[in-house]
């Protein structure tokens, strides 16, 4: 909960000394409360009302970054329970659990292949975050393991050990990747909040209950580790969904500072059904990292899929840059279609044309990023923006002819805009999916 | 030390709408439907009694399916080509215990079928299977209201859900679904203003908010999923909060839009995949009828379902 300029105020020193700039001790106050100024302004506020309102500045959830380069991405730092609101601001990040009982060429083969689950959708590459190693075999094994996992992958390593001595030599061999270390628990915390500390390394937080979990993270807080994620360990999936809803609510609606960290969840199930329903209900209900086992294709792209939707902003929807778009090998004959500038339309048009193999020109109008039939209710995408289009990207001197291919859906624009625009209107299919054989059968 | 829950309290609840009348409500069928009447967001159980699961309802048509894709085709086999032994396959082999039935036939474009033949094709059907049943028009305003207002009539009593009222053309099934004693679908396009207006223009004509299922018009999976899901979540914080014309449950055509996407195409898994976590997403969001088309599809989500609310 944000505190007030009345409540900012009754915590400075009320003298009204004007060494901070402003007239008013209240007049500050009421500054702070707009974030417009830093309380090192003050020269006499005391450190405890300093503590209080810093820890006011902070987000309510630690945002923490991971990955290196090209690898990194940010999870936490989320300021709403409901998309609508405002927005989900980190995507999850999705990671895939390895067991070192697997051989050297398993591991392999199977980072290969994770690594290369990238998939490009409406103009956004959507690819795995991190790699999970999970010990099962002796210490040596789990070293070994750990060795082959940091030259075969450049994604965020997770070490899963089962030991403190395993966890020591493997931090020590991973360093310089910065693992994400899973996971301190209440009978080992010291010993691995020591090692974490040690290597400056982030650190899951394992605990039963929200209780057990905050006196941990207190504790952890108190040794100098900070960048924890916190899990609750496995359990049925209503459960989590309760303890991934109520630790996003403490951290926003009760301003628990304990539970104000990004959460994981581990997925256990064997069928990729269930783990990819599993996995994106975690994405769905706040997880800050979701961590599976699957490494089919078909399974991951369904998980990733789900996280672009719900990580969408509900107030930008996706748009690109609306211009004429010459697709293949194009001359002044090649056809001409238009669509909106939304992303979803485009990149759905654009497809289709590519699997056509005949080279065309897509027209993307300016709706301000609304798909085809929204844009032409709210009269964005109609005879007098597409005519306008047609000149400003130039289109209408690049074809030498004068057909324009519109959507299906609006073919009830024809007569308006053949009218304005002087071109021949051939109205296409409704779903972009019939666009390839339409084009085929065109002359 | 325990961490004291920041719970939600919802003063209101969602209406609870019933499909399929038993004999002892003048109807023939074998077993009725609960939806809705839950006090809590979605899966929250712990926050408000959760009295019913959301419903799967097997997508059949009165003929055979033009457009859908081979897996469907195929999953369904022989009997997809005539409507009768696809319903048996349905209830005999995977166990449905609610279809929904499309009256494609009737459409201009694919078969252009009149009233009566549509009307008796119900009869027939409802004489054959005693499972609940959606029915749904051609998705033709003009065709449907000479349609359905004779198929509402051939199933009178049976209480079936009957759709799709939009808001330019809800008077004539309202009118329907008042006299035979249905509950309707109220169709509205993604936005939560039409929806709430469309449900207080139909209550008006006498149908009351009990017999109302909304349909937020969904996207699938990649395709827009987002929108309706944020919908959704919006018009329930208001029908718990006591908003009564938005109280209704949800009804998600899953399959018909899970199937159109690319991805689903591209093989037998991507396919049935991508229909399973349009579904399973859209119960997060407080989806109570999913009204899809694989049966392995249906098999998982069920399956989810049951697992969600073992507790």
């Amino acid at each position: 909960m944000a505190l007030s300029g009345l409540d900012i105020y009754k915590l400075l020193p009320k003298t009204n000394c004007r060494q901070c700039g402003f007239a008013t001790c209240l007049a500050f106050a009421m500054q702070l409360a707009k974030k417009a100024v830093q309380i090192e302004k003050c020269p006499f506020i005391s450190p405890e009302a300093k503590a209080i309102l810093e820890a006011q500045a902070l987000p309510p959830i630690k945002p923490l970054i991971l990955g290196l380069n090209e690898s990194k991405f940010e999870i936490g730092n989320e300021t709403v329970m409901f998309r609508h609101e405002e927005k989900f601001r980190n995507p999850a990040g999705v990671g895939i659990i390895i067991e070192d009982s697997l051989s050297d060429e398993e591991i392999k083969s199977r980072l290969d292949k994770i690594n290369h689950l990238v998939f490009e959708r409406i103009g956004q590459l959507l690819e795995v975050n991190l790699v999970a190693l999970k010990q099962n075999k002796d210490t040596k094994r789990f070293l070994e393991a750990t060795k082959i996992l940091l030259s075969n992958t450049a994604k965020q390593v997770v070490l899963m050990p089962k030991d403190l001595l395993a966890l020591k030599q493997a931090a020590e061999i991973a360093k310089s990747r910065v693992p994400l270390i899973y996971c301190a628990r209440e009978n080992n915390f010291k010993e691995v909040g020591a090692i974490c500390k040690e290597f400056n390394l982030p650190l899951v937080v394992t605990a039963d209950s929200l209780g057990a979990l905050s006196l941990l993270t207190k504790e952890l807080n108190a040794l100098g580790v900070n960048n924890l994620i916190l899990d609750t360990g496995l359990k049925s999936v209503a459960d989590k969904i309760w303890d991934l809803t109520q630790i996003r609510r403490q951290a926003l609606k009760k301003s628990n500072r304990a539970l104000g960290y990004p959460t994981l969840a581990i997925v256990d199930k064997a069928c990729s059904y269930d783990e990819a329903m599993e996995a994106t209900a975690y994405i769905s209900k706040y997880a800050g990292i979701v961590l599976i086992k699957g490494i089919e294709a078909w399974e991951v792209i369904s998980i990733l899929t789900l996280r672009q939707n719900i990580y969408t902003d509900p107030q930008k929807p996706l748009q690109i840059d609306p211009k004429l778009y010459p697709i293949g090998n194009v001359n002044d004959k090649s056809p001409l279609l238009v669509t909106t500038n939304f992303s979803l339309s485009y990149y759905t048009v654009l497809g289709e044309v590519e699997a056509s193999k005949i080279p065309s020109y897509i027209l993307s109008v300016d709706t301000q990023g609304m798909s085809v039939l929204t844009a032409w209710a709210a009269e964005k995408f109609n005879a007098e923006t597409i005519t306008k289009s047609l000149e400003a990207s130039g289109a209408k001197g690049v074809v030498k002819h004068k057909n324009l291919i519109i959507p299906g859906y609006v073919a009830m624009m024809s007569g308006d805009l053949q009218d304005a625009s002087g071109f021949n209107i051939i109205v296409g299919p409704k779903e972009a999916a019939g666009i390839p054989a339409f084009l085929k059968n065109l002359n | 030390m325990e961490t004291q829950l920041a719970l939600e309290k919802w003063p209101h609840e969602i209406s609870t709408v019933i499909i399929g009348a038993k004999n002892e409500h003048g109807g023939s069928r074998s077993h009725s439907i609960e939806i809705g009447g839950q006090k809590s967001l979605p899966l929250l159980f712990k926050e408000g009694v959760i009295p019913n699961k959301p419903k799967i309802a097997f997508e059949v048509w009165d003929i055979a399916p033009v457009d859908w894709d081979s897996e469907l085709v195929s999953a369904y086999g022989k009997s997809i080509k005539d409507p009768f032994a696809w319903v048996d396959k349905c209830v005999n082999d995977f166990k449905a215990e609610l279809l929904c039935l499309k009256m494609q036939g009737a459409h201009p474009d694919s078969g252009d079928k009149g009233a009566e033949e549509s009307a008796k094709f119900v009869s027939e059907l409802l004489s054959r299977t005693g499972v609940p049943l959606i029915i749904i028009g051609c998705e033709n305003d003009v065709k449907d209201n000479l349609i359905m207002p004779l198929i509402s009539e051939a199933a009178k009593k049976e209480r079936c859900l009957i759709g799709c009222a939009v808001q330019d053309n809800y008077k004539t099934l309202a009118a329907s679904a008042l006299a035979d004693g249905h509950t309707i679908i109220a169709q509205s396009p993604i936005d939560i203003n039409i929806a709430k207006q469309l449900n207080i223009l139909i209550s008006d004509i006498g149908l009351a908010f009990e017999r109302i299922v909304m349909d937020p018009t969904i996207g699938s999976l990649g395709y827009g999923l987002e929108y309706a899901y944020s919908i959704m979540e919006r018009a329930r914080l208001a029908a718990l909060s006591g908003d009564k014309s938005l109280a209704s449950p949800f009804i998600c055509f899953v399959g018909q839009e899970a199937w159109k996407a690319k991805e689903a195409k591209a093989s037998a898994n991507q396919g049935i995949i991508w229909e399973v976590i349009t579904a399973s997403s859209l119960i997060q969001s407080g989806a109570d009828l999913l009204v899809m088309r694989h049966p392995k599809a249906i098999e998982k989500v069920n399956n989810f379902i049951e697992m969600l609310y073992k507790g």
